[in-house]
């Protein structure tokens, strides 16, 4: 089973969330695909190796082949080539990597070659496995659907990166159930609805998980009831439990009554995708 | 005309907090609200929309059934996976290459440029807000990041303001970008926190990346002392002053609740802490 863990906006706790249920639920693994941000191993402490460097192709083009027709740059949907009378210009940071450009040339000028957009990491026990975008880099979805390949055979999390853009589409994508965390607050309920809107129209069973409950107003609960959308557990404001966070300590470390509420979340996730 | 963006790398640490207090103490500012992906800054400015602008950025591929023939050479050349059983386009994957248009020897498939956002320039009790809405699950983030930045560069002058507050979005990619190019000044905004520190020192590469001079501001700064010490050793050595430092506390939440920014809600310590952090910006802008 592949269950994410998303929120529409940052800072709403999808790490904290997602690595405290990794702690407390046996027989499960970890992905962190908040590439461009990975934080999980930061409450981990896991050391980690290289398993991948995530290339995609550009194109290359043979000078003494292109005779300038300027075709690869009509085509080029992403602007990531420019004609020029006598020079094709690649902006390899825009291209995404499609191919189209060597299909079009008549003159077979355009060869491919892989550029390092980011790396794959895994702990040594293999359960967690994280992806680090390149600073400056655009591209995160190939780096994410590459990463998802690691996901194996046991129940895995994966925390999705933040926003309802296509970094999150493509980690909710083909996943069995999304938990979305918000806060009780009027800019939590904005993105949440966002959010809910994504997984709504993608068909993925959800629910939400409330944190920093009591903070706030009433209205996250409000849309949940009228839009049917269970709340699957509340995490309550805490001083301590910022305080662990800030630290880079999970919280059911520090409280570990929290394992069974984790638990039981569970539980009903399981329900819910059966 | 200055511009100023405010990023922050992690999500939540209160960006658009301090970009609404901005709004209201700067006399004379556009606020170009850059976080496209979860705009929040319309909950607190309340703004009345004057113009909309429609985002139109890839288009998407279309197959047409009655003349497909199911051979399969676009899902041989669809480098994204795209292609869905039955020959169906799943739009959510579909990049907008072109790349099976290209190839369909029966001619099935039609690329079609669907809207996929909107731009607003709207009025606000603090002057022009420059605010957008991206489409759910549309990319392209960074080209209406643009956009916005375009509209409010076009009404900063013909409202007669002299500054440009971007409020940025979260994350170090394709929209922060964006939102940062050719700006003259970035407040970080960061927290003491492991996770904080992280993507502190990540962002500051991307600015250091593309040479925006950059200040920081701890929120939360009370929550750990030693995280604190951190930020600040991290800031001495790169040269980077600490331009203000905002306590852990629900203020700003209970002003949010009411739909107002920090230094209209109530005359607090928190209040007090944003408008001279507001001062310290304002004296590097003009230096």
């Amino acid at each position: 089973m592949k269950i994410t863990v998303a929120s529409g906006k940052g800072g709403t706790g999808k790490t904290t969330v997602a690595v405290n249920f990794f702690l407390s639920v046996p027989k499960t693994s970890l992905l962190d695909c908040d590439v461009e941000e990975p934080n999980s191993n930061l409450f981990l402490h896991n050391e980690l190796e290289k398993v991948k460097e995530v290339m995609i192709p550009v194109p290359v083009i043979d000078e003494k082949k292109c005779e300038h027709c300027g075709k690869c740059a009509d085509f080029c949907n992403y602007n990531a080539l420019a004609a020029l009378p006598q020079k094709i210009m690649v902006f390899s940071d825009l291209c995404h990597g499609c191919g189209g450009c060597s299909l079009v040339c008549p003159n077979d000028a355009i060869s491919e070659t892989g550029r390092n957009i980011g790396n794959i990491e895994r702990s040594f026990s293999g359960q967690f496995h994280t992806g680090l975008l390149n600073i400056g880099e655009a591209m995160a979805s190939p780096l994410i659907k590459e990463l998802k390949t690691y996901a194996g055979e046991n129940t895995v999390i994966m925390d999705a990166p933040p926003g309802t853009a296509c970094p999150m589409i493509t980690t909710v994508e083909d996943t069995d159930y999304c938990i979305l965390v918000t806060e009780p607050t009027p800019f939590g309920l904005n993105d949440l609805k966002l959010a809910a809107e994504v997984v709504r129209e993608m068909k993925i069973p959800a629910g939400v998980v409330i944190n920093r409950a009591g903070v706030g107003d009433g209205g996250v609960e409000e849309y949940c009831h009228q839009t049917g959308l269970p709340i699957i557990m509340e995490i309550p404001y805490d001083r301590r439990i910022a305080e662990a966070y800030s630290e880079g300590i999970p919280f059911v470390e520090t409280m570990p009554q929290w394992k069974e509420k984790f638990l039981q979340m569970f539980e009903t996730i399981k329900e819910a995708v059966r | 005309m200055k511009q100023l963006t405010v990023i922050s790398g992690k999500g939540g640490t209160g960006k658009t907090t301090l970009t609404s207090s901005f709004a209201a103490l700067a006399e004379n500012a556009t606020i170009a609200d850059c976080d496209v992906d979860a705009a929040n800054m319309h909950l607190l400015l309340q703004p009345e929309i004057i113009k909309t602008y429609d985002f139109t950025a890839l288009p998407t591929a279309i197959i047409h059934p009655e003349q497909c023939t199911e051979c399969g050479i676009c899902v041989e050349h669809c480098r994204f996976g795209a292609i869905k059983e039955g020959f169906e386009i799943d739009s959510y994957i579909c990049e907008g290459c072109g790349v099976c248009e290209y190839v369909c020897p029966a001619d099935a498939v039609t690329m079609e440029y669907n809207k996929c956002g909107e731009a607003y320039e709207s009025k606000t009790r603090f002057g022009p807000l420059i605010h957008a809405k991206l489409g759910i699950g549309e990319e392209a983030g960074g080209k209406l990041v643009t956009l916005v930045r375009e509209i409010a560069e076009e009404a900063a002058p013909r409202n007669n303001c002299d500054t440009i507050i971007i409020d940025g979005p979260p994350g170090t990619g394709c929209s922060v970008i964006a939102a940062l190019t050719g700006v003259d000044i970035a407040l970080v905004v960061t927290e003491p926190t492991v996770a904080g520190i992280h993507d502190l020192k990540r962002v500051i590469e991307v600015t250091e990346h593309f040479e925006i001079p950059s200040l920081v501001c701890i929120n939360k700064s009370d929550i750990n002392d030693s995280k604190r010490k951190e930020i600040e050793i991290f800031c001495t050595q790169k040269g980077i002053k600490i331009a203000g430092e905002i306590p852990y506390d629900t203020t700003p939440t209970k002003a949010m609740v009411e739909g107002k920014t920090i230094v209209e809600y109530t005359d607090n310590s928190f209040a007090k802490c944003v408008i001279e952090l507001w001062e310290e910006v304002k004296e590097e802008m003009q230096s």
